[in-house]
């Protein structure tokens, strides 16, 4: 069930950027740790914001996803230092986790609509941190969990698949696993929101009601797209704590949560690209723009009101002349409204 | 057996009775019409029936089981569905995608059978294509097909919560007031369309107020007033009941359709 375009030109150009990712910028940028770790965390904000843009898909603003952030990089954390297990079975693990708490959360908190929904969501994220920076030994306090291993290698029948991260090139061994996870979560997500399952998410966008009289269990429905958004929250703080070496409370906080929803919004909600586009756009943009960081919250403000005045469906949704809509993703997402479309 | 059972139906809202021990029963295959004035009760009625509002007291056996208390999601795929007073469709879909959505209950695959398109996913999406079409085309929406809902003429709208009510294969069906704001010649073509519907097998209970239309389709009409029964039968019966005629039709008894 797809509004099928089979657009030429978009395959191409997908196929080109994977190739700019995947080689050309790490091999020009090998020894540049600094563009490396840059391009890593966009990716790595790109999958956070990918379960935030799914819960989009419920017709849910969900300003709560640093939170789940933050029980994936400290599940990681606590399992790695104090419990000695391999990082490749804590970043799964991180993810269930986050999905775990967030199914239990769910089923209270998705009950609300609107902006009772958001309001409630934004809290969680501060209760979060509060809870690991009083955590006590366990979460470490203020000062976190300092000493997080690097992952180590994978290897079957004595042949590695994953080097041990200590022996490798680190920032380039990062690069690709930050790689690995942005393409399979968005290939996830992409299969999820193309399939029968992205249909009924939307469904209940559009009316919940007329869901539940053709016979769909709007809360099951509800829930599995909350728990999914947690786990990719889990995947990346997961990620970030290990990368970093080390996790605290403030590493994600309101403010990222934040983000993570105007990602979503500058790319575009009715686009499964739409918050990477997002997340990769402002994130390396202040990179660049480095004397402006101190004005970092006001220019994302001033940024996020010009968009949903003037741009309400991301900038996916802007198109050559001749592009009509044929090349957007078909996805009813959360807009508001379509100028002229379908005459 | 009749196909559907409400014994002693109530619902109150505080101190108001908006549904008063309503009892009746629908025979397969008819098409049964709830009237009554503003407020009588009749949509909370129908809510009750779907478990959309839940009952004080009173139970709804359906094809001899029991449902009342159940969710409504449950009662849908039992076989009892409902459409919707205002113009309740997914808005952002086109005609054939709000149909094809609501065949949920016809699914086979499971969710991670959806999401990799495993061999019976792809099975379930062919069946329901065709399936959408056909309903799309019964209810004389195939020009349509491809629009999106929010874009749809007036006219159009109603048939495309029936649609969407038909997709999930009822064997009753709840229509709350099919004929409302329409012309004659509108209301003509949805009597037909109604009388298809259950002429193809599904049993219909209607809201209505259009009198022309209930007394031409129904094969039996239920008056409620102030949430209570006050009389039951065939058109015929009801436009010669002076309880109804006093209580709700009284001055004009050309409303009737006499």
């Amino acid at each position: 069930m797809t509004r099928s375009n089979h657009n030429p030109l978009r395959y191409l150009l997908l196929a080109a950027l994977a190739v700019v990712y995947l080689m050309v910028l790490p091999a020009y940028f090998a020894d540049s740790p600094y563009v490396l770790r840059v391009v890593s965390t966009a990716s790595v904000l790109s999958v956070i914001s990918l379960g935030v843009w799914l819960t989009f898909t419920i017709g849910r603003i969900n300003i709560g996803q640093g939170a789940f952030a933050l029980i994936g990089g400290y599940s990681t954390a606590i399992l790695a230092a104090n419990y000695g297990l391999s990082y490749w079975l804590c970043l799964p693990l991180s993810g269930l986790i986050a999905a775990l708490v967030g199914t239990v959360l769910g089923l209270g908190v998705l009950r609300l609509r609107g902006v009772y929904f958001a309001m409630i969501t934004l809290s969680l994220t501060e209760a979060v941190r509060l809870t690991f920076l009083n955590g006590g030994d366990f979460t470490g306090g203020a000062s976190g969990i300092p000493v997080i291993p690097l992952p180590g290698e994978i290897a079957v029948f004595g042949l590695t698949l994953v080097p041990d991260f200590s022996t490798v090139h680190r920032h380039l061994a990062f690069y690709f696993l930050a790689a690995f996870l942005l393409i399979l979560s968005l290939a996830i997500v992409w299969r999820i929101s193309v399939s029968r399952v992205g249909w009924i998410f939307r469904s209940l966008q559009q009316d919940e009601e007329l869901s539940t009289s053709i016979g769909i269990n709007v809360t099951k429905y509800r829930i599995m797209a909350y728990a999914i958004c947690c786990f990719f929250g889990g995947l990346g703080g997961s990620y970030f704590a290990a990368a970093q070496q080390s996790i605290y409370p403030n590493v994600f906080g309101v403010p990222d949560s934040i983000f993570f929803i105007l990602y979503c919004f500058l790319g575009g909600l009715a686009y499964v690209g739409g918050p990477v586009v997002g997340a990769f756009l402002l994130f390396i943009a202040f990179e660049i723009l480095h004397p402006l960081q101190e004005y970092q919250q006001l220019i994302y403000a001033v940024l996020m009101i010009v968009i949903m005045l003037w741009l309400p469906n991301g900038l996916l949704s802007l198109r050559l002349p001749t592009g009509g809509r044929s090349g957007s993703a078909p996805l009813g997402g959360a807009e508001t409204e379509r100028p002229g479309s379908r005459a | 057996m009749a196909l559907i059972q409400v014994q002693e139906l109530t619902k109150r809202f505080g101190g108001l009775v908006a549904v008063d021990a309503i009892s009746f029963d629908v025979e397969a295959g008819q098409i049964f019409t709830i009237i009554g004035p503003n407020g009588a009760g009749k949509s909370t009625l129908f809510k009750l029936i779907t478990a959309f509002v839940r009952p004080t007291s009173g139970r709804v056996i359906f094809d001899g089981n029991d449902i009342t208390g159940l969710p409504a999601h449950v009662i849908a795929r039992k076989g009892v569905v409902r459409t919707f007073q205002e113009t309740t469709i997914f808005r952002e879909m086109t005609v054939l995608e709000n149909v094809v959505v609501a065949h949920h209950l016809e699914s086979r695959a499971s969710s991670l059978g959806f999401v990799f398109n495993s061999r019976q996913a792809r099975k379930d999406e062919a069946a329901f294509q065709e399936s959408a079409a056909r309903i799309v085309d019964e209810l004389g929406l195939s020009r349509v097909k491809d629009e999106v809902a929010r874009n749809l003429p007036h006219g159009y709208l109603r048939g495309l919560g029936i649609a969407v009510a038909m997709a999930a294969k009822p064997k009753l069906l709840l229509l709350d007031e099919p004929f409302a704001g329409m012309n004659p010649d509108e209301t003509d073509a949805a009597v037909e369309m109604v009388r298809g519907i259950r002429d193809r097998g599904t049993t219909v209970m209607l809201v209505e107020h259009d009198m022309r239309a209930v007394m031409r389709i129904s094969d039996r009409i239920v008056v409620l007033n102030f949430g209570e029964k006050i009389a039951e039968g065939s058109p015929g019966e009801i436009q010669q009941d002076g309880a109804v005629i006093e209580a709700y039709l009284g001055r004009e008894d050309e409303e009737l359709g006499i």
